[in-house]
Protein backbone atom coordinates (compact mmCIF):
# COMPACT_ATOMS: atom_id res chain seq x y z
CA UNK A 1 0.00 0.00 0.00
CA UNK A 2 1.47 3.29 -1.18
CA UNK A 3 0.28 5.86 1.34
CA UNK A 4 0.04 9.50 0.29
CA UNK A 5 -0.07 11.82 3.30
CA UNK A 6 -2.97 14.24 2.92
CA UNK A 7 -1.96 16.77 5.52
CA UNK A 8 -0.10 19.51 3.60
CA UNK A 9 -3.25 21.05 2.21
CA UNK A 10 -4.53 24.62 2.55
CA UNK A 11 -7.89 23.18 3.57
CA UNK A 12 -6.32 22.59 7.00
CA UNK A 13 -6.18 25.67 9.18
CA UNK A 14 -2.52 25.38 10.18
CA UNK A 15 -1.35 25.04 6.57
CA UNK A 16 -3.66 27.87 5.42
CA UNK A 17 -2.12 30.17 8.03
CA UNK A 18 1.38 28.97 7.17
CA UNK A 19 0.78 29.99 3.55
CA UNK A 20 -0.64 33.37 4.58
CA UNK A 21 2.26 34.13 6.94
CA UNK A 22 5.01 32.47 4.86
CA UNK A 23 5.75 30.41 7.95
CA UNK A 24 7.54 27.19 6.91
CA UNK A 25 7.26 25.47 10.30
CA UNK A 26 3.84 23.74 9.95
CA UNK A 27 4.81 22.50 6.47
CA UNK A 28 8.11 21.17 7.79
CA UNK A 29 6.38 19.52 10.73
CA UNK A 30 3.91 17.61 8.54
CA UNK A 31 6.53 16.70 5.97
CA UNK A 32 8.64 15.04 8.64
CA UNK A 33 5.75 13.62 10.62
CA UNK A 34 4.10 11.98 7.64
CA UNK A 35 7.38 10.44 6.52
CA UNK A 36 7.74 8.89 9.98
CA UNK A 37 4.21 7.56 9.63
CA UNK A 38 4.96 5.46 6.53
CA UNK A 39 3.87 7.93 3.86
CA UNK A 40 5.48 7.27 0.46
CA UNK A 41 4.35 10.61 -0.99
CA UNK A 42 3.39 13.97 0.46
CA UNK A 43 0.23 15.41 -1.07
CA UNK A 44 0.71 19.16 -1.57
CA UNK A 45 -2.34 21.36 -2.15
CA UNK A 46 -2.48 25.14 -1.81
CA UNK A 47 -6.14 25.01 -0.79
CA UNK A 48 -9.03 27.03 -2.18
CA UNK A 49 -8.21 30.32 -0.44
CA UNK A 50 -5.09 31.09 -2.49
CA UNK A 51 -5.86 33.29 -5.53
CA UNK A 52 -5.42 31.56 -8.86
CA UNK A 53 -2.53 33.79 -9.97
CA UNK A 54 -0.71 33.17 -6.69
CA UNK A 55 -1.09 29.37 -6.80
CA UNK A 56 2.07 28.60 -8.84
CA UNK A 57 4.32 30.54 -6.46
CA UNK A 58 2.66 29.04 -3.38
CA UNK A 59 2.93 25.52 -4.81
CA UNK A 60 6.59 26.07 -5.53
CA UNK A 61 7.19 27.26 -1.98
CA UNK A 62 5.27 24.35 -0.45
CA UNK A 63 7.14 21.72 -2.49
CA UNK A 64 10.53 23.24 -1.73
CA UNK A 65 9.76 23.65 1.95
CA UNK A 66 8.51 20.07 2.30
CA UNK A 67 11.46 18.59 0.43
CA UNK A 68 13.95 20.56 2.53
CA UNK A 69 13.14 18.34 5.50
CA UNK A 70 11.82 15.18 3.89
CA UNK A 71 13.25 12.80 1.30
CA UNK A 72 9.76 11.91 0.07
CA UNK A 73 8.46 12.79 -3.39
CA UNK A 74 5.33 14.95 -3.63
CA UNK A 75 1.90 14.39 -5.04
CA UNK A 76 1.24 17.79 -6.57
CA UNK A 77 -2.42 18.48 -6.10
CA UNK A 78 -4.23 21.32 -7.85
CA UNK A 79 -6.94 22.06 -10.40
CA UNK A 80 -4.66 24.68 -11.90
CA UNK A 81 -2.20 23.34 -14.51
CA UNK A 82 0.16 26.29 -13.96
CA UNK A 83 0.38 25.48 -10.26
CA UNK A 84 1.09 21.81 -11.03
CA UNK A 85 3.82 22.66 -13.50
CA UNK A 86 5.37 25.17 -11.08
CA UNK A 87 5.54 22.36 -8.49
CA UNK A 88 6.99 19.88 -10.97
CA UNK A 89 9.72 22.31 -11.99
CA UNK A 90 11.20 22.56 -8.51
CA UNK A 91 10.47 18.97 -7.48
CA UNK A 92 13.28 16.55 -6.62
CA UNK A 93 12.71 12.89 -7.55
CA UNK A 94 9.71 11.30 -9.23
CA UNK A 95 6.59 13.38 -8.58
CA UNK A 96 2.93 12.47 -8.93
CA UNK A 97 0.39 14.73 -10.63
CA UNK A 98 -2.94 14.98 -8.84
CA UNK A 99 -4.92 14.87 -11.10
CA UNK A 100 -6.59 14.69 -14.49
CA UNK A 101 -10.19 13.77 -15.17
CA UNK A 102 -11.31 11.81 -18.24
CA UNK A 103 -12.16 15.04 -20.11
CA UNK A 104 -10.12 15.11 -23.31
CA UNK A 105 -9.01 18.73 -22.92
CA UNK A 106 -7.64 18.03 -19.45
CA UNK A 107 -5.93 14.81 -20.47
CA UNK A 108 -4.31 16.76 -23.30
CA UNK A 109 -2.70 19.04 -20.72
CA UNK A 110 -1.78 16.73 -17.87
CA UNK A 111 -0.75 13.47 -19.55
CA UNK A 112 1.92 15.10 -21.78
CA UNK A 113 3.03 16.96 -18.64
CA UNK A 114 3.47 13.62 -16.83
CA UNK A 115 5.49 12.31 -19.77
CA UNK A 116 7.63 15.47 -19.92
CA UNK A 117 8.52 15.44 -16.21
CA UNK A 118 8.59 11.64 -15.92
CA UNK A 119 5.92 11.93 -13.23
CA UNK A 120 3.23 9.51 -12.13
CA UNK A 121 -0.33 10.74 -12.58
CA UNK A 122 -3.69 10.23 -10.90
CA UNK A 123 -6.62 9.84 -13.28
CA UNK A 124 -10.08 10.44 -11.85
CA UNK A 125 -12.81 8.20 -13.27
CA UNK A 126 -15.12 11.19 -13.86
CA UNK A 127 -15.66 14.01 -16.33
CA UNK A 128 -17.44 17.36 -16.55
CA UNK A 129 -20.77 15.60 -16.21
CA UNK A 130 -19.74 14.54 -12.73
CA UNK A 131 -19.05 11.28 -10.94
CA UNK A 132 -20.74 8.31 -12.65
CA UNK A 133 -23.18 6.28 -10.62
CA UNK A 134 -22.21 2.81 -11.78
CA UNK A 135 -18.97 0.86 -11.93
CA UNK A 136 -19.46 0.30 -15.67
CA UNK A 137 -19.59 4.05 -16.35
CA UNK A 138 -16.55 4.64 -14.16
CA UNK A 139 -14.65 1.95 -16.05
CA UNK A 140 -15.52 3.51 -19.42
CA UNK A 141 -13.90 6.74 -18.27
CA UNK A 142 -10.93 4.93 -16.73
CA UNK A 143 -10.36 3.27 -20.11
CA UNK A 144 -10.20 6.69 -21.78
CA UNK A 145 -7.39 7.63 -19.40
CA UNK A 146 -5.56 4.33 -19.98
CA UNK A 147 -5.65 4.87 -23.75
CA UNK A 148 -4.43 8.45 -23.49
CA UNK A 149 -1.55 7.48 -21.19
CA UNK A 150 -0.57 4.71 -23.57
CA UNK A 151 -0.59 7.18 -26.47
CA UNK A 152 1.85 9.45 -24.65
CA UNK A 153 4.07 6.63 -23.43
CA UNK A 154 3.15 6.97 -19.75
CA UNK A 155 3.58 3.41 -18.42
CA UNK A 156 0.73 1.74 -16.54
CA UNK A 157 2.74 1.58 -13.30
CA UNK A 158 2.78 5.39 -13.35
CA UNK A 159 -0.99 5.71 -13.81
CA UNK A 160 -3.10 5.68 -10.65
CA UNK A 161 -6.82 5.51 -11.36
CA UNK A 162 -9.09 6.89 -8.67
CA UNK A 163 -12.60 5.41 -8.86
CA UNK A 164 -13.86 8.28 -6.67
CA UNK A 165 -15.42 7.43 -3.36
CA UNK A 166 -18.16 9.77 -2.17
CA UNK A 167 -19.24 10.45 1.42
CA UNK A 168 -21.19 7.48 2.71
CA UNK A 169 -23.74 9.62 4.50
CA UNK A 170 -25.04 11.19 1.28
CA UNK A 171 -24.03 8.75 -1.47
CA UNK A 172 -24.20 5.40 0.21
CA UNK A 173 -24.81 3.43 -2.99
CA UNK A 174 -21.38 4.42 -4.37
CA UNK A 175 -19.31 2.22 -2.02
CA UNK A 176 -20.09 -1.07 -3.75
CA UNK A 177 -19.64 0.54 -7.17
CA UNK A 178 -16.20 1.79 -6.18
CA UNK A 179 -15.18 -1.68 -5.01
CA UNK A 180 -16.39 -3.22 -8.26
CA UNK A 181 -14.54 -0.52 -10.23
CA UNK A 182 -11.30 -1.35 -8.42
CA UNK A 183 -11.63 -5.00 -9.44
CA UNK A 184 -12.34 -4.07 -13.06
CA UNK A 185 -9.50 -1.55 -13.38
CA UNK A 186 -7.06 -4.41 -12.99
CA UNK A 187 -8.44 -5.99 -16.19
CA UNK A 188 -8.01 -2.86 -18.36
CA UNK A 189 -4.41 -3.47 -19.38
CA UNK A 190 -1.52 -5.85 -18.80
CA UNK A 191 0.45 -4.76 -16.84
CA UNK A 192 -2.57 -3.22 -15.09
CA UNK A 193 -2.85 0.42 -14.11
CA UNK A 194 -2.48 1.18 -10.45
CA UNK A 195 -5.30 2.44 -8.28
CA UNK A 196 -5.65 5.13 -5.66
CA UNK A 197 -8.37 6.85 -3.68
CA UNK A 198 -8.99 9.99 -1.67
CA UNK A 199 -9.88 7.96 1.40
CA UNK A 200 -11.10 10.68 3.73
CA UNK A 201 -13.82 11.50 1.21
CA UNK A 202 -15.65 8.35 2.32
CA UNK A 203 -16.39 9.82 5.72
CA UNK A 204 -16.93 13.57 5.09
CA UNK A 205 -19.26 14.97 7.74
CA UNK A 206 -19.80 11.55 9.29
CA UNK A 207 -19.22 10.45 12.85
CA UNK A 208 -16.55 7.81 13.59
CA UNK A 209 -14.54 9.01 10.62
CA UNK A 210 -11.42 7.00 11.44
CA UNK A 211 -13.40 3.78 11.67
CA UNK A 212 -15.14 4.39 8.35
CA UNK A 213 -11.91 5.30 6.58
CA UNK A 214 -10.04 2.34 7.99
CA UNK A 215 -12.78 -0.15 7.17
CA UNK A 216 -13.19 1.10 3.63
CA UNK A 217 -9.44 1.13 3.03
CA UNK A 218 -9.14 -2.53 4.00
CA UNK A 219 -12.19 -3.52 1.93
CA UNK A 220 -10.68 -1.65 -1.03
CA UNK A 221 -7.28 -3.28 -0.59
CA UNK A 222 -8.96 -6.65 -0.98
CA UNK A 223 -10.40 -5.44 -4.30
CA UNK A 224 -7.09 -4.17 -5.70
CA UNK A 225 -6.40 -0.76 -4.18
CA UNK A 226 -2.66 0.00 -4.46
CA UNK A 227 -2.51 3.45 -2.95
CA UNK A 228 -4.53 5.97 -0.95
CA UNK A 229 -4.41 9.62 -0.05
CA UNK A 230 -5.04 9.32 3.64
CA UNK A 231 -4.53 10.57 7.16
CA UNK A 232 -1.32 8.72 8.01
CA UNK A 233 -1.29 10.26 11.47
CA UNK A 234 -3.91 7.62 12.33
CA UNK A 235 -2.00 4.76 14.02
CA UNK A 236 -4.95 2.39 13.90
CA UNK A 237 -5.09 2.88 10.13
CA UNK A 238 -1.40 1.96 9.76
CA UNK A 239 -1.80 -1.14 11.92
CA UNK A 240 -4.79 -2.24 9.87
CA UNK A 241 -2.82 -1.81 6.64
CA UNK A 242 0.05 -3.83 8.12
CA UNK A 243 -2.38 -6.64 8.99
CA UNK A 244 -4.05 -6.46 5.58
CA UNK A 245 -0.66 -6.71 3.87
CA UNK A 246 -0.13 -9.98 5.71
CA UNK A 247 -3.62 -11.33 4.97
CA UNK A 248 -3.33 -10.41 1.29
CA UNK A 249 0.06 -12.19 1.16
CA UNK A 250 1.85 -8.98 0.21
CA UNK A 251 4.22 -9.01 3.19
CA UNK A 252 5.70 -12.15 4.69
CA UNK A 253 4.41 -12.79 8.18
CA UNK A 254 6.61 -12.52 11.25
CA UNK A 255 5.64 -11.89 14.86
CA UNK A 256 6.88 -8.28 14.67
CA UNK A 257 4.80 -7.45 11.60
CA UNK A 258 3.45 -4.18 12.98
CA UNK A 259 6.94 -2.98 13.73
CA UNK A 260 8.46 -4.08 10.41
CA UNK A 261 5.68 -2.32 8.52
CA UNK A 262 6.63 0.93 10.21
CA UNK A 263 10.38 0.53 9.99
CA UNK A 264 10.68 0.30 6.25
CA UNK B 1 4.10 -2.70 -34.09
CA UNK B 2 7.28 -3.14 -32.08
CA UNK B 3 7.14 -5.76 -29.34
CA UNK B 4 8.01 -4.42 -25.91
CA UNK B 5 9.95 -7.01 -23.92
CA UNK B 6 8.36 -7.29 -20.50
CA UNK B 7 10.97 -7.03 -17.79
CA UNK B 8 10.26 -7.12 -14.09
CA UNK B 9 11.19 -3.88 -12.31
CA UNK B 10 12.26 -4.62 -8.76
CA UNK B 11 12.44 -1.89 -6.17
CA UNK B 12 15.05 -3.35 -3.86
CA UNK B 13 17.94 -5.79 -3.64
CA UNK B 14 19.73 -8.33 -1.48
CA UNK B 15 22.19 -6.84 0.99
CA UNK B 16 25.89 -7.28 0.29
CA UNK B 17 28.03 -9.05 2.89
CA UNK B 18 31.79 -8.59 3.01
CA UNK B 19 33.99 -11.39 4.37
CA UNK B 20 37.66 -12.00 5.05
CA UNK B 21 40.39 -10.23 7.00
CA UNK B 22 41.19 -8.19 3.89
CA UNK B 23 37.46 -7.84 3.03
CA UNK B 24 38.23 -9.50 -0.28
CA UNK B 25 35.12 -11.62 -0.67
CA UNK B 26 31.66 -10.21 -1.26
CA UNK B 27 28.39 -12.11 -1.37
CA UNK B 28 24.82 -11.10 -2.18
CA UNK B 29 23.93 -7.74 -3.70
CA UNK B 30 21.61 -9.18 -6.37
CA UNK B 31 18.85 -6.91 -7.69
CA UNK B 32 16.95 -9.61 -9.56
CA UNK B 33 16.12 -13.31 -9.46
CA UNK B 34 19.10 -15.67 -9.81
CA UNK B 35 21.08 -15.24 -13.04
CA UNK B 36 18.51 -13.07 -14.83
CA UNK B 37 21.26 -10.66 -15.86
CA UNK B 38 18.87 -8.98 -18.28
CA UNK B 39 16.69 -7.72 -15.42
CA UNK B 40 19.22 -6.59 -12.84
CA UNK B 41 22.64 -6.96 -11.28
CA UNK B 42 24.27 -10.19 -10.14
CA UNK B 43 27.44 -8.55 -8.83
CA UNK B 44 28.95 -11.49 -6.93
CA UNK B 45 29.53 -15.17 -7.63
CA UNK B 46 28.37 -17.66 -5.04
CA UNK B 47 31.09 -18.59 -2.56
CA UNK B 48 32.06 -22.27 -2.35
CA UNK B 49 33.43 -23.28 1.05
CA UNK B 50 34.93 -26.66 1.95
CA UNK B 51 34.51 -28.11 5.41
CA UNK B 52 37.29 -28.74 7.88
CA UNK B 53 36.60 -30.63 11.10
CA UNK B 54 38.56 -30.26 14.28
CA UNK B 55 38.37 -33.99 14.86
CA UNK B 56 38.48 -36.88 12.47
CA UNK B 57 34.96 -37.39 11.13
CA UNK B 58 33.89 -40.90 12.07
CA UNK B 59 30.84 -41.27 9.87
CA UNK B 60 32.23 -39.97 6.56
CA UNK B 61 32.33 -42.63 3.84
CA UNK B 62 35.80 -43.74 2.71
CA UNK B 63 35.42 -42.07 -0.68
CA UNK B 64 34.88 -38.72 1.05
CA UNK B 65 37.84 -39.17 3.39
CA UNK B 66 40.14 -40.16 0.54
CA UNK B 67 41.03 -36.64 -0.72
CA UNK B 68 41.98 -35.65 2.85
CA UNK B 69 43.61 -38.90 4.05
CA UNK B 70 46.83 -37.35 5.26
CA UNK B 71 45.26 -34.30 6.94
CA UNK B 72 42.09 -35.52 8.67
CA UNK B 73 43.66 -35.23 12.11
CA UNK B 74 45.17 -31.78 11.49
CA UNK B 75 42.70 -28.95 10.89
CA UNK B 76 45.40 -26.48 9.84
CA UNK B 77 46.83 -28.80 7.19
CA UNK B 78 43.29 -29.74 6.12
CA UNK B 79 42.37 -26.07 5.67
CA UNK B 80 45.47 -25.44 3.55
CA UNK B 81 44.63 -28.47 1.46
CA UNK B 82 41.11 -27.10 0.87
CA UNK B 83 42.60 -23.87 -0.43
CA UNK B 84 44.75 -25.90 -2.82
CA UNK B 85 41.55 -27.66 -3.93
CA UNK B 86 40.11 -24.29 -4.94
CA UNK B 87 37.79 -23.49 -2.02
CA UNK B 88 36.74 -19.82 -1.86
CA UNK B 89 36.38 -20.10 1.91
CA UNK B 90 37.02 -22.54 4.74
CA UNK B 91 34.14 -23.76 6.88
CA UNK B 92 35.60 -24.91 10.18
CA UNK B 93 33.21 -27.17 12.06
CA UNK B 94 34.05 -27.35 15.76
CA UNK B 95 32.65 -30.83 16.26
CA UNK B 96 35.07 -31.57 19.13
CA UNK B 97 32.96 -29.28 21.32
CA UNK B 98 30.06 -31.73 21.16
CA UNK B 99 29.39 -33.39 24.52
CA UNK B 100 29.10 -36.77 22.74
CA UNK B 101 32.60 -36.42 21.28
CA UNK B 102 35.42 -34.67 23.13
CA UNK B 103 33.33 -31.99 24.85
CA UNK B 104 36.26 -29.67 24.10
CA UNK B 105 36.43 -26.38 25.99
CA UNK B 106 35.61 -23.07 24.32
CA UNK B 107 39.24 -22.05 24.84
CA UNK B 108 40.56 -25.11 22.98
CA UNK B 109 38.14 -24.48 20.14
CA UNK B 110 39.19 -20.85 19.95
CA UNK B 111 42.85 -21.87 19.71
CA UNK B 112 42.07 -24.22 16.80
CA UNK B 113 40.04 -21.53 15.03
CA UNK B 114 42.85 -19.03 15.44
CA UNK B 115 45.45 -21.43 14.08
CA UNK B 116 43.29 -22.19 11.04
CA UNK B 117 42.55 -18.50 10.41
CA UNK B 118 46.23 -17.68 10.46
CA UNK B 119 47.17 -20.50 8.12
CA UNK B 120 44.92 -19.55 5.20
CA UNK B 121 44.22 -16.35 3.28
CA UNK B 122 40.59 -17.08 2.41
CA UNK B 123 37.60 -16.11 4.58
CA UNK B 124 36.72 -18.36 7.48
CA UNK B 125 33.28 -19.65 8.38
CA UNK B 126 33.16 -21.09 11.88
CA UNK B 127 30.33 -23.43 12.80
CA UNK B 128 29.70 -24.86 16.24
CA UNK B 129 28.84 -28.44 17.08
CA UNK B 130 25.06 -27.93 16.85
CA UNK B 131 24.30 -28.01 20.57
CA UNK B 132 22.81 -24.58 21.07
CA UNK B 133 24.01 -23.75 24.60
CA UNK B 134 27.49 -25.07 23.93
CA UNK B 135 27.75 -23.20 20.64
CA UNK B 136 26.96 -19.93 22.40
CA UNK B 137 29.87 -20.50 24.82
CA UNK B 138 32.22 -21.72 22.12
CA UNK B 139 31.47 -18.98 19.60
CA UNK B 140 31.87 -16.29 22.25
CA UNK B 141 35.50 -17.33 22.71
CA UNK B 142 36.05 -18.03 19.02
CA UNK B 143 34.68 -14.60 18.10
CA UNK B 144 37.15 -12.98 20.50
CA UNK B 145 40.11 -15.00 19.24
CA UNK B 146 39.29 -14.12 15.62
CA UNK B 147 38.64 -10.44 16.29
CA UNK B 148 39.15 -8.37 13.14
CA UNK B 149 39.24 -11.44 10.85
CA UNK B 150 35.77 -10.63 9.53
CA UNK B 151 34.50 -14.20 9.77
CA UNK B 152 31.04 -15.70 9.42
CA UNK B 153 30.05 -17.50 12.61
CA UNK B 154 27.09 -19.63 13.62
CA UNK B 155 24.73 -21.08 13.69
CA UNK B 156 22.60 -18.67 15.73
CA UNK B 157 19.13 -19.90 16.61
CA UNK B 158 16.18 -18.50 18.52
CA UNK B 159 17.78 -19.90 21.69
CA UNK B 160 21.37 -18.68 21.43
CA UNK B 161 21.34 -15.70 19.07
CA UNK B 162 21.93 -13.11 21.79
CA UNK B 163 25.40 -14.26 22.80
CA UNK B 164 26.47 -14.97 19.24
CA UNK B 165 25.17 -11.64 17.93
CA UNK B 166 26.90 -9.78 20.75
CA UNK B 167 30.28 -11.41 20.09
CA UNK B 168 29.93 -10.80 16.36
CA UNK B 169 29.22 -7.12 16.95
CA UNK B 170 32.10 -6.59 19.35
CA UNK B 171 34.62 -8.50 17.22
CA UNK B 172 33.49 -7.54 13.73
CA UNK B 173 32.04 -10.80 12.44
CA UNK B 174 28.90 -11.73 10.52
CA UNK B 175 26.39 -14.28 11.80
CA UNK B 176 24.56 -17.27 10.31
CA UNK B 177 20.92 -17.21 11.43
CA UNK B 178 19.32 -20.65 11.30
CA UNK B 179 15.64 -21.45 11.31
CA UNK B 180 14.04 -24.77 10.45
CA UNK B 181 12.60 -24.32 6.92
CA UNK B 182 10.25 -21.59 8.06
CA UNK B 183 10.33 -18.21 6.38
CA UNK B 184 8.34 -16.51 9.15
CA UNK B 185 10.75 -17.66 11.85
CA UNK B 186 13.70 -16.71 9.65
CA UNK B 187 12.35 -13.19 9.29
CA UNK B 188 11.63 -12.91 13.00
CA UNK B 189 15.15 -14.06 13.94
CA UNK B 190 16.64 -11.48 11.57
CA UNK B 191 14.52 -8.80 13.24
CA UNK B 192 15.61 -9.85 16.72
CA UNK B 193 19.27 -9.75 15.68
CA UNK B 194 19.03 -6.37 13.95
CA UNK B 195 17.22 -5.02 17.02
CA UNK B 196 20.48 -5.68 18.87
CA UNK B 197 21.99 -3.27 16.28
CA UNK B 198 23.77 -5.90 14.18
CA UNK B 199 23.68 -4.43 10.65
CA UNK B 200 21.38 -6.39 8.35
CA UNK B 201 24.20 -7.02 5.87
CA UNK B 202 26.08 -8.97 8.53
CA UNK B 203 23.46 -11.73 8.67
CA UNK B 204 23.31 -14.78 6.41
CA UNK B 205 20.09 -16.78 6.37
CA UNK B 206 20.46 -20.53 6.87
CA UNK B 207 17.11 -22.06 5.90
CA UNK B 208 18.33 -25.57 6.86
CA UNK B 209 18.06 -26.97 3.37
CA UNK B 210 17.58 -30.63 2.53
CA UNK B 211 19.41 -32.57 -0.18
CA UNK B 212 18.12 -33.79 -3.50
CA UNK B 213 15.41 -36.31 -2.75
CA UNK B 214 15.10 -35.10 0.83
CA UNK B 215 12.89 -32.04 0.64
CA UNK B 216 14.92 -30.01 -1.83
CA UNK B 217 11.80 -28.50 -3.40
CA UNK B 218 10.53 -27.24 -0.07
CA UNK B 219 13.78 -25.42 0.64
CA UNK B 220 13.85 -24.16 -2.93
CA UNK B 221 10.43 -22.54 -2.64
CA UNK B 222 11.32 -20.91 0.68
CA UNK B 223 14.50 -19.45 -0.78
CA UNK B 224 12.62 -18.23 -3.82
CA UNK B 225 9.99 -16.58 -1.65
CA UNK B 226 12.64 -14.91 0.50
CA UNK B 227 14.34 -13.54 -2.61
CA UNK B 228 11.06 -12.22 -3.98
CA UNK B 229 10.42 -10.56 -0.63
CA UNK B 230 13.90 -9.02 -0.67
CA UNK B 231 13.43 -7.67 -4.19
CA UNK B 232 10.09 -6.18 -3.23
CA UNK B 233 11.62 -4.27 -0.34
CA UNK B 234 11.43 -6.62 2.65
CA UNK B 235 14.68 -5.66 4.38
CA UNK B 236 14.34 -8.41 6.94
CA UNK B 237 14.59 -11.07 4.25
CA UNK B 238 17.18 -9.31 2.11
CA UNK B 239 20.14 -11.33 3.38
CA UNK B 240 22.39 -13.68 1.44
CA UNK B 241 21.46 -17.34 1.95
CA UNK B 242 23.94 -19.97 3.12
CA UNK B 243 23.29 -23.63 2.27
CA UNK B 244 24.90 -26.48 4.17
CA UNK B 245 24.82 -28.81 1.21
CA UNK B 246 27.71 -31.11 2.13
CA UNK B 247 26.23 -32.31 5.40
CA UNK B 248 22.90 -33.04 3.73
CA UNK B 249 24.09 -34.59 0.48
CA UNK B 250 26.49 -36.95 2.26
CA UNK B 251 23.70 -38.08 4.61
CA UNK B 252 21.64 -39.31 1.66
CA UNK B 253 21.62 -43.05 1.19
CA UNK B 254 22.34 -42.47 -2.49
CA UNK B 255 25.69 -40.98 -1.41
CA UNK B 256 26.48 -43.42 1.39
CA UNK B 257 25.54 -46.72 -0.18
CA UNK B 258 28.71 -48.49 -1.41
CA UNK B 259 29.16 -49.95 -4.91
CA UNK B 260 28.42 -53.54 -3.89
CA UNK B 261 25.21 -52.66 -2.03
CA UNK B 262 23.45 -50.97 -4.97
CA UNK B 263 25.30 -51.81 -8.16
CA UNK B 264 22.35 -50.67 -10.27
CA UNK B 265 22.96 -47.11 -9.01
CA UNK B 266 26.41 -46.93 -10.53
CA UNK B 267 29.78 -46.29 -8.87
CA UNK B 268 29.40 -44.70 -5.43
CA UNK B 269 32.09 -42.07 -5.87
CA UNK B 270 30.60 -40.59 -9.01
CA UNK B 271 27.06 -40.88 -7.70
CA UNK B 272 27.81 -39.28 -4.32
CA UNK B 273 29.65 -36.35 -5.85
CA UNK B 274 26.82 -35.86 -8.33
CA UNK B 275 24.38 -35.80 -5.42
CA UNK B 276 26.33 -32.96 -3.85
CA UNK B 277 26.77 -31.14 -7.18
CA UNK B 278 23.10 -31.30 -8.20
CA UNK B 279 21.93 -30.21 -4.77
CA UNK B 280 24.30 -27.22 -4.96
CA UNK B 281 23.40 -26.10 -8.47
CA UNK B 282 19.71 -26.40 -7.64
CA UNK B 283 20.12 -24.09 -4.67
CA UNK B 284 22.28 -21.73 -6.70
CA UNK B 285 19.28 -21.43 -8.98
CA UNK B 286 17.07 -20.72 -5.94
CA UNK B 287 19.32 -17.86 -4.85
CA UNK B 288 21.91 -19.44 -2.54
CA UNK B 289 25.03 -17.31 -2.06
CA UNK B 290 27.32 -19.41 0.15
CA UNK B 291 27.63 -23.19 -0.17
CA UNK B 292 29.31 -25.30 2.47
CA UNK B 293 30.54 -28.42 0.69
CA UNK B 294 32.58 -31.49 1.50
CA UNK B 295 34.16 -33.03 -1.61
CA UNK B 296 36.79 -31.10 -3.63
CA UNK B 297 35.49 -32.54 -6.89
CA UNK B 298 32.12 -30.91 -6.13
CA UNK B 299 33.83 -27.53 -5.88
CA UNK B 300 35.47 -28.11 -9.25
CA UNK B 301 32.27 -29.12 -11.01
CA UNK B 302 30.06 -26.45 -9.43
CA UNK B 303 32.59 -23.78 -10.41
CA UNK B 304 32.22 -24.72 -14.06
CA UNK B 305 28.45 -24.46 -13.72
CA UNK B 306 28.57 -21.11 -11.93
CA UNK B 307 31.03 -19.58 -14.39
CA UNK B 308 28.56 -20.42 -17.12
CA UNK B 309 25.62 -18.99 -15.15
CA UNK B 310 27.56 -15.78 -14.49
CA UNK B 311 27.93 -15.08 -18.22
CA UNK B 312 25.67 -12.18 -19.03
CA UNK B 313 22.37 -12.98 -20.74
CA UNK B 314 21.43 -9.30 -20.82
CA UNK B 315 19.62 -8.01 -23.87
Amino acid sequence: MILIGERINGMFKDIREAIQNKDPEPVRYWAKRQQEQCAAYLDINTGPTVEKEDQPAVMEWLVKTAQEVSTLPCCIDSTNPDAIEAGLKVHRGKAMINSTTADQWKMDIYIPMAAKYNAAIIGLAMNEKGVPKSAADRIALAMEIVVNCDMHGVPMEDLYIDPLMLPCNVAQEHGVEVLETLRMIKTLADPAPRTTMGLSNASQRCTNRHLINRTFLIMSMACGLDSAIADVDDDALLDAVAAANILLNKDIYCDSFLKTFRSR
Amino acid sequence: MAVTIAKEKWTSKVGEMVLGADSSVKVGGESTLPYLHFEGEIPNKPVLALEVWDLEPADWPEILKKPFNDVLADPVAWAKKNVEYGADAIALRLMSAHPDFKDASPEDCAATAKAVAEAVNVPLIVIGCGVEEKDAEVLEKVGEALSGKNCLIGCATEKNYKTITATAMVNGHSVIASSPLDINLAKQLNILMTEMNLPANRIAIDPLVGALGYGIEYAYSIMERARLGALMGDKMLAMPVICFVGQEAWKAKEAKSPDEESPEWGAQERRAILWEVITTTTFAQAGGSIFVLRHPETVKQVKVHIDKMMESNAY
